[in-house]
């Protein structure tokens, strides 16, 4: 059954915002003038209520549609911008996504290649292991203002699961090379990275570690350079990809699309992203080759099967890319990213503090979003009482757990609020109704100005609730956004 | 079936503070303001009060928890002293317990007193707080006009009404509360308005513009209550009696349950109806005099006018262009310019209301006065229109 392991399934997320780069260097040209050449496309923005782990739920969620959640028995969330250094962040996804409690799990990061580590360990783990493995990457990328990689990076998330079944690609093989090579690094407690010479990480990094590794898999694998139909290598400096698939011997068509232009690099998350993307224009037999550099380099080889065209229909890379908005505020950015000094108003003093223990006790409702389904009359409501909220019924504790997430829900009423506090006013927020019933008060977001009404169709997203400030503690709930498409 | 409490007590005497951004005021010298009014209006001394009940709500702006201060402010001669909390409501919820103590026989004189002291924010509106530990996990951040602005939305769709028509309504119901605001010495807000200067002004929570929205200001309103036999004895004549006065409070249902469609307050309608099942009125629109409703907002008016059953469901909008509601309507609503021109110091707002209901049915509301009125309602509520506490009161001449 061994060769029954693979790819089962993938997922992606993208931020809807968009950056447009002429508007950042419209704004920071002044100071650094080579901005100018870089004002070409666009870059994927995080909303301000976004962050690895919310973005790394969304494509988890994508890769596990049509998928029984409770097959997963590990669950790995690759990243260099994790939210705690202390608090597992995949124990936080992990509640999102209501997985079994005999759950293992691993935050994996240090290098940009933290996500390919990642999948490639967890082929080595499905084999003989009780349950699938699920592996997500997502980067919140932090660049300075008027720096290079503020046009370069961009903010997303990836997921595969892998296991035993009808995988849709196997690996063939698999190959990494460790190098103490830095192109960037960013030490603890620092926000930003710092990056040496482009040419110098052009010359002795891309150009010899990653051939060295790809020529290393090519050679291990038996397989002819000619053969692989996509070659996957995040990169943001001109030119290096197709010189790196030349001296390999792989075909010029091979080199995949980095998505430069419509999203930016992700990080952790792009050569996933890049997988992604290519399995979904992929055809049985298809050979992919993924490499990721950084602090050296993994190389993985997957073979496509004949089980691609049954996956179900997901949002994916492409549908993502397709759910766009504009933004054409650079200032926003600088807000959402801590990059300035906004005076948000007395209003914003409010103390956010958590108390962990009820956070723990009511962790199911919360990080969850379970309700109650009564035994006794039937009613699904949310939070679940002692008590049915059935006038009718008032059942004590006759309540099975019914989960909330993937119910789709419509508008029952709402608001656009100006004078709360917001990071991004006006809050929009109102009562939804859910699909089999059940309702709730909720904040909405990724909402288009005026694009909401009685009746509009939502959909549950993980966000970040609020940011306690004072004690660097994230809060996170779900929000209603408008469902687009 | 209990008999309710329909004329087994009267209002002896009542006061008001001036209401306003009260920069030279604490909420001590608020509350005196009002009791000295009070005391001289009822005739007695402060030693005849046997029981006392004290409302505010955001006590941590001002004068800090328990009953306490009340006591001390007032130099209250040892007696009981109960401070009450029910959200907007708290005013009435004090009213209620003093009200409640002597129809019990337990006390023969007691006082309620409300209070607000809300202007040492250092911003405009209401001050901005955590809702309790869990709430603030999940809650939205929800401002007061964000949470009422709702009621718009759903009862535009309910009715089928549209967004410009329902915008007129509510800005005539603020052009109606600041004319005659504009007439009351007390009031906060005294500016007349017109209905363009509320359709143009800023927005503050979609659809609820800044003139839709009532004020924010300090105060202190107070009544005390006796038996109509003491305040007989005391030579009081032309009774003002408490015909009923009703509490209703959302259990989940609006929030959580599948029955509400969020355009209008269920709470009310039942507090309503008891309401006047305990002072025996049948017909409201045709025998309530005055009204003085809870219009924290325009929209809140606006339906809580076909709760109260003075307008049909869906009916409001019609009764309040066609001038119903206004001083020379049938019905005239907020004479004293309600929460819109005296703002809503919390604790003091149920309590202000019935203050004016008080004034009129004693022919003393100088030129404000409507004729002769018979019976008086106020509405006082607190909370979101998902969960709220909701009161309806309603006085009148003893024995009407």
């Amino acid at each position: 059954m061994a060769q029954d392991v693979g790819i089962l399934s993938f997922g992606a997320y993208i931020p809807q915002l968009r950056l447009q780069r002429k508007a950042v260097a419209a704004a920071n040209a002044w100071f650094n003038p080579a901005l100018r050449g870089m004002a070409k496309g666009e870059r994927a923005m995080a909303n301000w209520d976004e962050d690895t782990v919310t973005m790394s739920v969304e494509a988890a969620r994508d890769c596990l549609a049509g998928f029984d959640a409770a097959a997963v028995a590990s669950l790995s969330l690759a990243s260099t911008t994790h939210p705690f250094d202390d608090r597992q962040n995949t124990s936080i996804a992990a509640g999102a996504l209501n997985l079994r409690p005999g759950l293992r799990s691993l935050d994996v990061g240090g290098s940009l290649r933290a996500g390919t580590s990642a999948l490639g360990a967890a082929f080595a783990e499905a084999r003989g292991a009780n349950g699938h493995a699920l592996i997500v990457a997502g980067d919140h990328r932090q660049a300075k203002a008027a720096s290079a990689q503020e046009m370069h990076y961009g903010d997303g998330a990836a997921a595969f699961l892998i296991g035993t079944g009808q995988p849709i690609a196997t690996l063939v093989g698999a190959h990494s090379e460790t190098v103490d090579f830095v192109p960037q690094f960013r030490a603890r407690d620092r926000a930003h990275d710092y990056a040496w010479e482009e040419r110098w990480i052009r010359d002795e990094g891309y150009m010899k570690i990653v051939p060295r590794a790809v020529a290393a898999l090519l050679k291990q694998t038996g397989t002819a350079p000619a053969s692989v139909g996509a070659f996957i290598l995040p990169c943001t400096l001109s030119r290096v990809v197709p010189g790196v698939a030349k001296r390999l011997g792989l075909g010029e068509a091979a080199v995949r699309d980095n998505l430069a232009a419509v999203c930016g690099d992700t990080g952790t998350a792009h050569p996933l992203v890049m997988l992604v993307h290519a399995l979904e224009e992929a055809k049985p037999g298809d050979l992919i080759l993924v490499a990721a550099f950084d602090s050296g380099c993994d190389a993985l080889l997957f073979r496509v099967t004949e089980a691609i065209g049954s996956l179900s229909a997901r949002r994916g890379v492409k549908g993502s890319l397709a759910d766009r908005r504009e933004e054409n505020v650079y200032q926003k950015y600088l807000a959402f990213n801590d990059l300035i000094a906004l005076d948000r108003g007395m209003r914003a003093e409010v103390d956010k503090g958590t108390p962990l223990s009820l956070l723990y006790r009511n962790r199911d409702m919360i990080t969850g979003l379970i309700g109650g389904h009564c035994r006794n009359c039937g009613t699904v409501q949310y939070p679940r009482g002692r008590y049915c909220v059935n006038p009718k019924c008032k059942a004590l504790d006759s309540q099975d757990d019914e989960p909330f997430a993937e119910r789709p829900a419509t508008v029952m009423s709402y608001t656009a609020d100006l004078l709360t506090y917001s990071p991004d006013p006006p809050a929009y927020y109102g009562m939804i109704e859910f699909e089999g019933g059940g309702r709730m008060m909720v904040d909405f977001t990724d909402v288009e100005d005026g694009k909401v009404e009685v009746g509009t169709p939502m959909r549950m997203m993980f966000r970040i609730k609020d940011v306690d400030a004072a004690r660097g503690f994230v809060r996170y709930f779900w929000k209603a956004a408008p469902v687009r498409r | 079936m209990a008999t309710g409490i329909k004329d087994k007590i009267v209002i002896l005497g009542m006061g008001c503070s001036k209401f306003g951004e009260r920069w030279d005021a604490n909420a001590e010298d608020l509350m005196v303001e009002a009791f000295e009014e009070a005391t001289k209006d009822a005739g007695i001394e402060r030693d005849q009060i046997e029981a006392a009940w004290f409302g505010t709500a955001i006590e941590d702006q001002h004068v800090g928890k328990s009953g306490v201060p009340l006591a001390m402010t007032l130099r209250l001669p040892y007696i009981p002293v109960t401070r009450v909390e029910n959200y907007c409501a708290t005013g009435t919820e004090a009213f209620r317990g003093a009200s409640y103590a002597v129809a019990s026989g337990a006390v023969d004189i007691a006082l309620a007193l409300g209070v607000e002291k809300l202007k040492d924010t250092g911003y405009g509106g209401l001050p901005q707080r955590g809702r309790g530990n869990l709430n603030n996990l999940y809650w939205p951040n929800l401002s007061a006009p964000g949470s009422f602005a709702q009621l718009a939305a759903a009862y535009r769709s309910k009715h089928g009404v549209d967004r410009g028509d329902l915008k007129r309504a509510m800005a005539h119901i603020s052009v109606k509360s600041h004319a005659n605001g504009a007439k009351n010495p007390k009031a906060h807000l005294k500016n007349v308005i017109t209905e363009d200067d509320v359709m143009k002004a800023p927005m503050v929570a979609e659809p609820l513009g800044l003139y839709d929205c009532c004020g924010v200001s300090d105060g202190s309103a107070c009544a005390i209550v006796t038996t109509p036999e003491i305040a007989r004895s005391l030579g009081k004549k032309n009774l003002i009696g408490v015909k009923a006065l009703q509490i209703a409070v959302s259990n989940g249902q609006e929030l959580q349950y599948d029955d509400w469609d969020g355009s209008y307050f269920a709470t009310t309608r039942v507090a309503a109806n008891r309401a006047y099942q305990e002072a025996g009125v049948t017909d409201p629109r045709r025998q309530i005099s005055l009204l003085d409703v809870h219009d924290c907002f325009s929209i809140t008016e606006l339906v809580t006018l076909e709760d109260l059953q003075l307008s049909p469901e869906g009916g409001a909008i019609p009764d309040v262009l066609d001038g119903f509601y206004d001083s020379a309507g049938r019905v005239p609503c907020q004479i004293d310019g309600g929460l819109k021109c005296f703002g809503h110091p919390i604790g003091a707002s149920g309590l202000r209301m019935l203050y004016e209901m008080y004034l009129q049915m004693s022919g003393r509301a100088g030129e404000r006065q409507m004729g002769n009125p018979v019976l008086g309602l106020t509405h006082n509520l607190g909370g979101f229109p998902s969960q709220n506490v909701s009161s309806v009161t309603i006085v009148g001449q003893l024995g009407a």
